[in-house]
């Protein structure tokens, strides 16, 4: 157990310092609390006493809207929106679970892209997800080299299917249209470059004194708290769970490649700490560079369309379909009837479970800690609140 | 015209007219300060910050000035008005009336007192009320916080300053900067940095303590000052911006004028203790009252850029690391300092 | 384990709460549950040696056209095995017994599934809307819901 500084504060006088608590409004219009979340915070003088999160300032009703599409299909666009930072990820989920629905199997050279650009992806939402963390810090620097970075991958995205931020590119059934000419050089490129430029940055920020004194022992997520409050991807990795969808529920060919799943060690602090959470994420680009080399060298020829009707119309039931996001399991539940638009669905995203978690690991911590707590969680209120 | 030399020799007149003077260096400098942090910030950034306005951008600090003139001055309703008022031109008086005993050459200081240093000190915690000032007349739970987080640190942080400053004295001798400044006369080998004006023995074994102290104050400045990775009263990520998140238009401007000159007064009070004030590196060479400007200036800059760097570099403190880097770091090593200093002159 | 054994465990323990079962031809083969049993059947295959259902992946509250249903979806991190457990209730009467203490991950799904459909987890700790404003009236994803005319005084359609 680690002992929070009300603890010390109070073995170290040897009587309560308690004074009168103060009720603080964090959000939603809060530099740090990364878009439209609310906390109320308890505060007695600079520890959290309390934290109650209101959320849905950023409610859309994703899932009212799609139960009136026309078709399947056009749900994709509004998945785009609902983790903005991370749209090809949510895509490739929806059409996993749509594709579970439908009982369709893809061409191999689909399976092939959706992969590149869902680790693509997930490069591009970690870079955000540490660079913002960074600046929840007070380093605002590393945010820019992040993002340097990350343009690079928008700039792939956009030469595949013209937008940098909602591409709506993986469709039911396989993808809107196949890889450019010489994108698969200008990815080879990028991952060469990226591994250089990635190692100044870890030791810019990830390794800095200030920060691991910052962030070592702050929040800790302990294991089975962790796996109770079915938080997923880093956020779970870090508190030492092995455990990654791609891996152990495999939903495309992840299983081809070779990677590891990086779990947290708690090399300066404590396993399950904000420390670990922002490292497993740094280390998991690594990883998913690994699998687009790989992907890259042993692209298939092929289609990248499987001919399916425009207006899909499934044999009634149900299925639930998850993927590996960067934030974590991002699940699907569709409902359907004997109808061309989705009976129900349901979306789990990451970030509105893991984001449950805060009240838990955040008492006793300092009003700073807070902010650093909320920033390892690394939360998309678009996907939060939907 | 001789109605101009009398009203000139009115001593009153004189005064004013002398106490203005540091605000015809402030002013410029602001400008220029604001042009260097935000061009450093880019360039470590690895963007190129404003390249529209002037050559490469070089208009943009007097459009921001022109900006902050014509915004809106916003009183919230629920703030205590008068202290709200009050308390951006309290905490630039502190740091202004700190400019009275900077040398910025042989020839010119605001005031020539015997108790210099000491004044500065005394006189810059003047900033702590206005801050608090503000803070609590912001009526705002996140201003609050910022003006007690800042008092708390400015206060710790005057404790192992004002010992290091006091090592300083104890080698010099004076508590006049000006003589302070005359006692490093001579080159670079007599700044206070490498023991000043002592004899040879004595130099080298001041040395270490010398540039311990230098450290000491270096970062007690930068707490002083609220910069990153002290900038804990203003934290952006955490308390939106401390004690002036209420402010607007002009008084924030001043807010942040003052902010910029207590960056140039803890950067020139640095030059003054250990890096020989106006005085030339090369001895002989390039002094005189208008290189001693010169130089002064030119040292000044150096540390202020110095805090920049550092500024767009490190992630910021917690508060309560803030504070044991204070008490139990900072003060223990300033107090072993002063007494092994005491030993060396008094040998 | 294949959902055959682990709907057999089931069967053999809550003979009677077990209301419909498909395996074949399911894309995610599940079990209805009789709603008053469910928590006691979470409890159940949460704590099993063999089934170790720890990880409630999601639940979600569904409107059949006339009764309402929440259906969970549980994955074991120690076995790798999954299963869907079903509930359905009558739309007059939509209480149904929070498995919150069982999985707090549940916690702010059924809050969710309160806010949008309107059903009631007896025993929850703390059943609040979560998506929608405090003050908003009626449960949107209800196939029954129709739109206010004014929320607040302020036009609802635009």
């Amino acid at each position: 157990m680690i002992k929070t500084t009300l603890d010390i504060a109070r073995t170290s006088t040897g009587k309560s310092l308690r004074t009168e608590e103060m009720v603080v409004n964090m959000g939603p219009q809060h530099p740090s609390t990364h878009g439209v979340l609310r906390l109320e915070v308890v505060l007695d003088g600079e520890i959290v006493v309390d934290v109650i999160p209101h959320i849905g300032y950023l409610h859309r009703c994703f899932e009212k809207h799609c139960e009136h599409m026309t078709s399947y299909q056009q749900v994709i666009p509004y998945v785009d929106r609902m983790d903005y930072v991370a749209a090809m990820t949510n895509e490739m989920a929806y059409v996993v679970a749509a594709e579970k629905l439908l009982k369709i199997e893809v061409p191999e050279r689909v399976h092939y892209i959706r992969i590149i650009m869902a680790e693509l992806q997930r490069i591009a939402s970690h870079l955000i997800a540490i660079g913002t963390f960074g600046i929840d810090m007070g380093a605002f620097t590393p945010f820019l080299y992040y993002f340097r970075d990350r343009e690079k991958i928008l700039d792939l995205f956009e030469m595949t299917c013209g937008a940098r931020l909602l591409y709506n590119y993986m469709w039911i059934g396989g993808l809107s249209h196949d890889l450019p000419p010489q994108f698969v050089e200008k990815a080879k490129q990028f991952c060469v470059d990226f591994k250089k430029t990635m190692k100044e940055v870890n030791d810019l920020l990830n390794y800095n004194e200030i920060f691991i004194k910052r962030t070592a022992n702050v929040g800790v997520l302990p294991k089975d708290l962790a796996i109770n409050y079915a938080c997923s991807g880093p956020m779970l990795r870090a508190s030492g769970v092995d455990f990654d969808l791609r891996r152990d529920d495999p939903y495309t060919l992840y299983n081809k490649f070779e990677w590891n799943v990086i779990v947290g060690k708690g090399e300066v602090g404590v396993v399950g700490d904000v420390w670990n959470r922002n490292m497993v994420r740094q280390n998991e680009m690594w990883e998913s560079v690994r699998i687009i080399e790989q992907a890259l060298a042993t692209l298939p020829e092929g289609d990248v369309k499987k001919a399916i009707p425009k207006r899909i119309r499934p044999t009634p039931g149900d299925a639930y379909g998850r993927v590996e996001g960067p934030r974590g399991e991002l699940g699907f539940y569709i409902v359907a009837e004997d109808s061309v638009t989705p009976f129900r669905i349901k979306a789990r995203a990451p970030a509105f479970v893991n984001l449950s978690v805060i009240n838990e690991i955040s008492k006793g911590a300092m009003l700073a800690d807070l902010v650093a707590i909320i920033g390892s969680i690394d939360i998309v209120l678009g996907e939060v609140d939907r | 015209m001789e109605n101009i030399l009398q009203l000139l020799s009115n001593p009153i007149v004189s005064a004013v007219l002398m106490a203005l003077a540091p605000l015809l260096f402030i002013l410029p400098y602001a400008l220029v300060t604001i042009y260097i942090e935000m061009k450093m910030a880019a360039h470590i950034q690895n963007r190129l910050a404003y390249m529209q306005t002037g050559w490469h951008g070089t208009l943009q600090p007097f459009a921001d000035i022109l900006k902050l003139l014509q915004k809106e001055d916003i009183i919230p309703t629920a703030a205590s008005k008068f202290l709200f008022i009050l308390a951006p031109y309290l905490v630039f008086v502190g740091t202004y009336s700190s400019f009275a005993v900077l040398p910025f050459s042989s020839a010119f200081i605001g005031s020539n007192i015997d108790l210099g240093i000491f004044f500065l000190i005394a006189v810059s915690s003047l900033v702590v009320v206005g801050l608090l000032m503000s803070g609590w007349a912001s009526n705002n739970k996140w201003s609050l916080f910022g003006a007690l987080r800042s008092a708390a640190q400015i206060v710790s942080y005057e404790i192992p300053s004002a010992l290091a400053i006091l090592g300083v004295v104890m080698v010099s001798g004076t508590m006049s900067t000006q003589e302070m400044t005359h006692f490093q006369d001579g080159g670079i080998g007599q700044w206070i940095i490498f023991g000043g004006n002592l004899p040879l023995w004595q130099k080298l074994s001041l040395i270490p303590f010398m540039i311990i102290l230098f450290l000491i104050y270096l970062v007690s400045s930068m707490a002083e000052v609220n910069r990153t990775p002290f900038d804990i009263p203003e934290a952006e990520s955490e308390l939106v911006q401390g004690y002036n998140t209420e402010y607007s238009g002009m008084k924030f401007a001043i807010f942040y004028l003052a902010e910029y000159a207590n960056l140039f007064l803890v950067s020139a009070v640095v030059v003054i203790l250990f890096f020989g004030g106006w005085t030339s590196p090369f001895g002989t060479f390039l002094s005189g009252p208008v290189w001693g400007a010169f130089w002064f200036v030119t040292k000044g800059m150096l540390f202020v850029c110095l805090n920049i760097w550092l500024r767009w570099t490190l992630p910021r403190l917690r508060v309560d690391q803030l504070m044991y880097v204070s008490w139990k770091v900072l003060t223990p090593f300033a107090l072993l300092c002063v007494l092994a200093i005491g030993l060396i002159v008094v040998m | 384990m294949t959902a055959q054994e682990i709907h057999d465990i089931i069967k053999a323990q809550f003979s009677d709460a077990v209301l419909e079962v498909k395996i074949e031809g399911a894309r995610d083969p599940f079990i209805k549950i009789l709603p008053e049993k469910i928590k006691d059947v979470a409890q159940f295959v949460r704590d099993h040696a063999q089934m170790k259902f720890d990880y409630l992946m999601c639940l979600s509250g569904v409107d059949y056209k006339g009764k309402l249903g929440v259906v969970y979806h549980l994955y074991s991190l120690t076995h790798g095995h999954k299963i869907v457990l079903k509930v359905e209730v009558s739309t007059d009467t939509p209480n149904v017994p929070s498995v919150e203490s069982i999985w707090k991950s549940a916690n702010w799904h059924e809050r969710e599934a309160f806010d949008l459909f309107g059903i009631h987890f007896e025993g929850h700790s703390d059943l609040r809307r979560i998506l929608l404003p405090d003050d908003w009236e009626g449960h949107p994803l209800r196939k029954d819901y129709e739109v206010p005319e004014f929320y607040n005084g302020m036009k609802v359609p635009y």
